[in-house]
């Protein structure tokens, strides 16, 4: 029995981490937008408009679903879920807090975590060209087109920009990887070297290129060329309305979370700081500050994410893919190329 | 065991999706009519089906994606064996990358990167 419950409350505490922070997530993003073009923002609704995105939950569920009379109804439903529940699923491997007891903080201890979330990411893509095919509107067709190229193209840069935190750490298990991390101060984190300096250059290269990647593989700004709303209205999600419309801008959040997850785990990491964290306490005081110091970093992360939503102009379709074929993939190519020469002649 | 748990969680992030779903078709109001349901265009009449023939480039993406995708799966056991391997598995996995690099070289040269 006891095994069950320890199952159930990482359950509850993995869904805490996107169920409860990407709803949050909205509200931050709203206001953070506003402040950085001169604006208010939304201030209505509670204290400092902190309850908006349940006032969005309500107006969202108790809206009329309209399926349009040309789609294709089973697809069309199915759309959203199938976006949905990779995001959520994916994190079930990252862990997000240091072990309290004998137990890691991670839902499912699989030694091939970082395989697993790739291909459940990967998963993302077929709701959103279902949803936009089954709509049988030419808006959403352009746009799930637009969004399965790139997200296809940038995976191959991210692939490799993974498989670089891969060689670093010699291990394909995510705990692994965070404890290699853990307790041994900055210069043993991925992104600077993993421990070695010879491999920061290639530490900091991965980390960079992830980072771009995954900007495009959430159709996050200055990438978001599948739902561009000056030349396609919504995208792929433009006849979806109700909460069909709000489980499609709920998953994004849920995969950038899923998505900063990752990152953290394999190239900052994971839930250690030097000097917060101490990897050989197991106590629950000290997985709670663990768990804080991996959410925070998860949230520092997104804020960057609109930070560059509303710096940076957006691109054009071309551009995109020229960036992602002739730019990422080479570079990511060289640079794993580079650190198997350090790493095997032992620099 | 792990493995058991996985699949538990990936029931209960689709039974999530479908509360959440299912629950908004509980709630709100249905009352479709012709207008309504007409696919939306701008306001204007629709013109014609949108499952037309679009651009052959997005079929090529997919395919140089197929191949270059094989490509990192093939090298994700290298990678994390890739100390103990050694200068042999330097040169195996070099041989492997110089062969693809230049399929992309060629396909560069040969304009399949062009999107104009």
């Amino acid at each position: 029995m006891t095994p069950w419950l320890i199952f159930g409350a990482k359950a509850v505490g993995g869904l805490a981490c996107q169920m409860g922070v990407g709803p949050a997530f909205t509200i931050v993003e709203r206001r953070v937008a506003a402040w950085i073009q001169g604006r208010v923002g939304p201030n209505r609704v509670g204290p400092l408009g902190l309850f908006q995105p349940l006032a969005d939950l309500v107006k969202f569920i108790s809206k009329e679903q309209i399926v349009p009379a040309d789609a294709d109804r089973v697809l069309f439903l199915l759309g959203p879920l199938l976006v949905f529940a990779p995001p959520i699923f994916g994190f079930c491997v990252i862990p997000y807090g240091n072990m309290i007891g004998d137990e890691h903080l991670q839902i499912a201890n699989l030694p091939i975590g970082v395989l697993f979330v790739m291909s459940v990411i990967s998963t993302g893509v077929y709701g959103m060209m279902l949803g936009g095919w089954a709509s049988n509107n030419k808006y959403a067709l352009l746009g799930s087109l637009r969004a399965s190229a790139q997200i296809i193209s940038y995976e191959l840069s991210l692939g490799l920009a993974i498989l670089i935190a891969v060689m670093m750490s010699s291990s394909l298990d995510l705990n692994v990887i965070v404890e290699q991390q853990a307790g041994k101060g900055f210069g043993a984190w991925n992104v600077f070297g993993g421990g070695h300096l010879s491999q920061l250059p290639s530490g900091l290269l991965g980390f960079g290129l992830m980072f771009i990647c995954a900007l495009a593989e959430n159709n996050r700004l200055p990438f978001d060329l599948s739902e561009c709303e000056a030349e396609l209205v919504g995208g792929y999600h433009t006849e979806y309305s109700s909460m069909s419309l709000g489980v499609f801008m709920l998953s994004e959040y849920l995969s950038m979370i899923l998505m900063c997850g990752l990152m953290t785990s394999i190239y900052l990491g994971g839930w250690s700081f030097p000097g917060i964290t101490d990897p050989s306490d197991h106590s629950i005081l000290a997985g709670l500050i663990s768990w804080a110091v991996f959410m925070t970093k998860i949230l520092s992360m997104m804020f960057v994410y609109v930070w560059i939503r509303w710096t940076l102009p957006r691109f054009k379709y071309n551009q995109l893919m020229d960036l992602g074929w002739k730019a990422f993939l080479p570079a990511s190519l060289v640079n794993i190329a580079l650190l198997a020469v350090i790493g095997v002649m032992g620099v | 065991m792990q493995w058991t748990y996985a699949a538990i969680y990936a029931a209960i992030a689709v039974l999530l999706g479908s509360a959440i779903l299912g629950a908004s078709h509980l709630i709100s109001p249905y009352a479709p009519n012709a207008i309504k349901n007409e696919t939306y265009e701008c306001g204007v009449p629709i013109q014609s089906d949108a499952r037309e023939r679009f651009s052959v480039r997005f079929y090529l993406v997919a395919i140089m994606f197929i191949l270059f995708d094989i490509e990192t799966v093939f090298m994700i056991p290298w990678a994390v064996l890739y100390k103990q391997l050694g200068v042999p598995g330097l040169i195996e996995v070099g041989l492997f990358f110089a062969v693809l690099s230049s399929g992309l070289v060629y396909l560069w040269k040969r304009g399949g990167l062009e999107w104009d």
